[in-house]
């Protein structure tokens, strides 16, 4: 596999977003906050209807990146969120090798991510380090 | 927020990674990578696969005691997993134990004061060895997120 810095991972996308992809995380995972999915709920916090759960795009984002690089070969994985996602949000999974170095006898790769919504905002952005793959 | 719960400890807590778990999990973060989701026991899990532990313990283990959070202001800011090897294998078991790293405070763009906390929690395996840490950052706003 070609691994220089610059090179860019195959993006993916995600979306349209639903309420269900909500919920089917949240069962997965067990973090049942109503603001994900109950829409008064949301609405009494101020916020116009349900919103994606952060951890459920932060997982897709590490699906992404296991699928260029390897489950196996992750050692690090980051992410900051930015804007909220929202049902209906068709989102942009991408991201870039930045650094190639070696540490402990292992060749290392560090790449930047980011989810980016259709209307161009940031979603969340992230960083990893991988093994570099044989 | 009460910062005095700097240095909390939950109670440490058994996480067994499952083999249906980490299948529908993967489901969910909309991976079909056969390392996930072939028949099992999959030889590692989804990296985000361990946050989901902490939703399925009792009180005791959670890293927070009695501090009241105020949910309607609550965000999550950042969250990191460090692995010294690949992900844990299913079927593996581990002994996690959370903790609240730091609490810190910083001026919000439009006024107000956010508590950012950090909570870590450490994945052993049975020979006492790291194999997983997480680390998560939380922010309590002055005002509900969505206000």
């Amino acid at each position: 596999m070609e691994l220089d810095v610059g090179t860019e991972g195959p993006t993916w996308e995600d979306g349209p977003l639903t309420v269900t992809d909500f919920v089917r995380y949240q069962g997965a995972s067990g973090d049942m906050n109503p603001i994900h999915h109950d829409t008064e709920f949301a609405q009494r916090a101020g916020f116009p209807k349900p919103f994606a759960v952060g951890m459920r795009q932060a997982g897709v984002l590490a699906s992404w990146a296991t699928d260029w690089l390897g489950p196996g070969n992750v050692r690090r994985f980051k992410v900051q969120w930015r804007e909220q996602a929202w049902p209906g949000d068709v989102l942009t999974y991408s991201g870039t090798i930045t650094a190639k170095r070696e540490e402990g006898g292992q060749r290392l790769v560090d790449i930047e991510m980011a989810v980016t919504r259709q209307t161009g905002g940031t979603h969340l952005k992230g960083w990893a380090t991988f093994v570099v793959p044989d | 927020m009460d910062n005095s719960i700097e240095g909390h400890r939950g109670k440490t807590f058994r996480v067994v990674v499952e083999e249906g778990k980490v299948r529908e999990f993967a489901r969910a973060v909309k991976s079909s990578n056969p390392a996930y989701v072939a028949d099992g026991p999959q030889s590692t899990s989804p990296v985000t696969f361990l946050a989901s532990s902490a939703f399925w313990q009792g009180p005791e283990h959670s890293p927070w005691g009695d501090a009241k959070l105020n949910w309607e202001r609550i965000l999550h800011g950042e969250q990191e997993f460090v692995f010294p090897g690949p992900p844990p294998a299913a079927g593996t078991e581990l002994t996690a134990e959370a903790r609240i790293d730091r609490v810190y405070e910083k001026q919000g763009k439009r006024g107000g004061t956010m508590t950012f906390v950090d909570v870590v929690t450490e994945y052993r395996d049975g020979s006492g060895t790291v194999v997983a840490e997480s680390r998560g950052t939380i922010i309590e706003t002055s005002q509900p997120p969505g206000s």
